[in-house]
């Protein structure tokens, strides 16, 4: 008897303890969703820690940008939005901001002038890209290969991807055809300027999945960031692709026998949305942040622990050393005029009309 | 089983084969390691057999024969592998010394009984061996994973510095990184806080529900036994998106009480099933022997049901607190990140961020469910011990 009146008791106990700390919490509180990892990190580093300190606001990290399209349409449908700032990818942005699913942004208004003067449109330029969506970073998906694997001549150009006989062994693709299909027709002899208007075609589209024919038994197909970091790391593969950031990691902190292969990377965005729907306490607190994580000095700081490229032009020439490893950035970063000699940007207006009908094609192409 | 049946030295035409056999089998592995599968066959059934045979034969003595064996495989592994060549290579040399002295001894056969046929020989070893296999596909995974925790790296990586037993290799590091970690201490502290409540909940209401629907006289005890236990029967990808949406209506959804309900609700159908079970060998006289002696229902069922029930109850609890603490998928749905769970935080950190502080994590959580159900068997052999029902 006595051990049931402890534990019905402790129960409750802990039950009004729950509901005390979460009724606390809400008040004060903002969840801030992301990637997670060193990209997490970084955003927390440059953004959040001091976004506290000088506020007093508890934020809540979560980690679900993965899946932020779906969640965000179940929120919706729920009546229940628990986010209040999301890191998005570019193309998630439209599809959240055609479904009404984000808020619209004024830029000029809700966003910091530059420190170089320039207004908020001048200053991130082409990166503005739709309505709701605040530009971050750049990054890009580009190669890496294992140094000790690839013989004398490392490889130089993207095309080396698709030459088995000078590099064998496997490499790891995307699961998708983003990246892969432009890759694919510029080794196949495609000029750079008609890619698109030839991927536009039946035939076009049959040309680049023959092409990725030819290396398939030699692909890992990756569809989470870490992958390609673990897959060089363990030497399964000798050369794949992933987002520029992973692969300084692992070549800089993780002192992996890895190199970049900069050519041919194609250049996305990254940056934040606004969920629609928050309570205007919330949706006010939400653009505060934003503001204050998008200035031209806080895009500058997060360049200190991850190799992205800032979004605001003039983010740019503040860009410093690695908080910890003490290296030079500017050199790292995807956007350096070293870097960018051969690069492909993410075209959202053909991918937002093909998409659905190439990845089909692509993911039957898969399975065959 | 004493020895029964007399044994006798078999012929070469039997066991040098079946030897040969296993180095071809042993062979798919090197030969692979080494770039040709077939060389490996063929090489490992040619070279065992042949050994097999010259031990037997030629050498005879058994003693310096099995030793020299496990000498020279354990040189062969160390010239093609470096030091851990040396440990798999003594393995294997031990292995095939007593392999052919078993196999030409007879000594396979002394302790079956002597009528068994040549075929029920064999299959009493292949039986054996299946099982061992079993066994062994089952324990693996969760074995490499210990080894791989404590990487001086931040990958899944063997490498060489491991393979070679440098202290170099290893590192504590990814351990460290787990209790100074605030993601990963946050994540703990919520499992804790979860997981005991919803255990406590479900032992609770699976309890009283598995007593009431063992009442012959309750209608529709098969029905209402059949929404109970649902949980466990409907893909939980499911449950989780209906307790989504029905959370988030009523305002539970990202909330402590959500998270511990929809967990309670997951652990209700292992305690209704142990609880019944152990309640088909409750005599019901003695709770009317109960209330004869002037005891209310309240005090028969925590002085004489309780007591009598407590192992299927414990366990189905045991299996309860187990669910919420590994269950991934509801937390995702009806949690908040700020009910960030262990298994949680272990999914995210495997996408975007293959860091071995997740098998440190995994390491962890298997010693301490190693604890867990090693406690429980203590407890339910002594108390087994106490009432009399085991022997010893």
């Amino acid at each position: 008897m006595k051990l049931t009146n402890t534990l019905l008791a402790s129960t409750a106990l802990t039950f009004a303890a729950g509901m005390a700390s979460a009724e606390a919490h809400m008040a004060d509180e903002m969840t801030i969703v992301s990637w997670g990892g060193a990209y997490s990190n970084s955003q927390q580093k440059a953004y959040s820690e001091p976004y506290a300190e000088k506020t007093g606001v508890n934020i809540i990290n979560d980690e679900s940008s993965a899946e932020a399209v779906a969640k965000l349409r179940a929120m919706n449908e729920a009546g229940n939005i628990s986010w209040d700032v999301v890191d998005v990818t570019a193309a998630d942005s439209f599809r959240l901001c055609d479904e009404g699913l984000a808020m619209e942004i004024d830029f000029d208004e809700q966003l910091k002038a530059g420190d170089d003067g320039s207004t908020p449109t001048d200053d991130f330029g082409d990166t503005l890209i739709n309505d709701c969506f605040i530009p971050q970073i750049v990054f890009s998906t580009t190669f890496g290969y294992r140094t000790d694997l690839v013989g004398d001549t490392p490889p130089t150009s993207v095309c080396d991807i698709f030459d088995t006989e000078a590099y064998p062994g496997k490499r790891s693709l995307e699961k998708r055809p983003i990246g892969n299909m432009e890759w694919a027709l510029l080794c196949d002899g495609v000029a750079k300027d008609e890619i698109y208007d030839v991927l536009e075609t039946e035939e076009g589209q049959e040309q680049a999945l023959a092409k990725l024919d030819t290396i398939k038994d030699s692909v890992v197909w990756w569809s989470a960031g870490a992958d390609t970091p673990q897959l060089l790391a363990d030497g399964e593969v000798v050369m794949g692709s992933t987002y520029n950031g992973r692969l300084f990691s692992v070549i800089e902190e993780q002192d992996q026998d890895v190199a970049m292969l900069w050519d041919g990377q194609m250049f996305d965005l990254d940056g934040w949305i606004i969920p629609a729907g928050l309570s205007d306490e919330r949706k006010a607190r939400a653009l505060d942040y934003v503001k204050f994580a998008t200035d031209t000095q806080r895009l500058a700081d997060q360049a200190a622990y991850i190799s992205y490229g800032p979004a605001r032009a003039s983010s740019a020439p503040l860009v410093g050393q690695h908080a910890e490893l003490g290296i030079e950035m500017a050199p790292h970063m995807p956007t350096d005029p070293a870097n960018a000699t051969n690069v492909f940007v993410f075209n959202y207006e053909f991918w937002a009309d093909y998409r659905d009908d190439i990845d089909a094609k692509f993911q039957a192409w898969l399975v065959q | 089983m004493v020895a029964l049946t007399p044994i006798s030295r078999t012929a070469p035409s039997f066991y040098v084969p079946v030897v040969a056999a296993f180095g071809a089998f042993f062979g798919v592995f090197i030969g692979t390691g080494q770039g040709s599968l077939l060389i490996g066959v063929i090489g490992g059934a040619v070279i065992m057999g042949a050994l097999a045979f010259v031990m037997t034969k030629i050498i005879k003595n058994e003693t310096a024969s099995r030793w020299g064996l496990a000498v020279l495989v354990a040189l062969a592994g160390f010239l093609l592998a470096g030091i851990p060549g040396l440990v798999i290579g003594t393995f294997f040399g031990w292995f095939f010394g007593f392999l052919t002295f078993w196999l030409y001894e007879g000594r396979y056969r002394a302790k079956l009984p002597p009528y068994l046929t040549p075929g029920q020989v064999l299959w009493h070893f292949t039986f054996r061996t299946i099982c061992g296999a079993i066994f062994v596909f089952l324990i693996t995974p969760i074995l490499v994973v210990m080894p791989l925790s404590f990487n001086a790296e931040n990958f899944f990586t063997f490498t060489p510095e491991m393979l070679r037993f440098d202290p170099a290799g290893y590192s504590l590091k990814h351990y460290r990184d787990f209790f100074t970690n605030d993601d990963w201490q946050n994540a703990l502290r919520n499992s804790v806080q979860i997981a005991p409540v919803a255990t406590l909940l479900s032992v609770s209401f699976g309890t009283l529900a598995a007593i009431g629907l063992s009442q012959p006289h309750v209608p529709f005890r098969r029905a209402i036994m059949a929404i109970l236990i649902s949980p466990m029967i409907v893909p939980l990808i499911i449950s989780a998106a209906g307790m989504y949406f029905f959370y988030s209506r009523v305002g539970l959804q990202g909330t402590y009480i959500g998270v511990v309900l929809a967990h309670a609700a997951l652990g209700i159908p292992f305690v209704i099933i142990t609880v019944t079970a152990t309640l088909v060998g409750f005599d019901r006289s003695l709770t009317r022997a109960a209330a004869n002696m002037g005891a209310n229902p309240v005090t028969t069922f925590f002085r004489v049901q309780m007591p009598l029930i407590l192992p299927g109850v414990i366990s189905g609890g045991l299996f309860a607190f187990i669910t919420s603490f590994d269950e991934v998928v509801v937390v995702l749905f009806v949690g908040s990140a700020g009910q960030k769970t262990l298994p949680w935080q272990m999914f995210i950190g495997l996408r975007e961020q293959i860091s071995p502080t997740i098998l440190a994590v995994a390491t962890i959580l298997v010693f301490i469910s190693i604890c867990l159900l090693t406690v429980v068997e203590l407890l339910r052999r002594r108390s087994e011990r106490l009432r009399g029902m085991s022997p010893s």
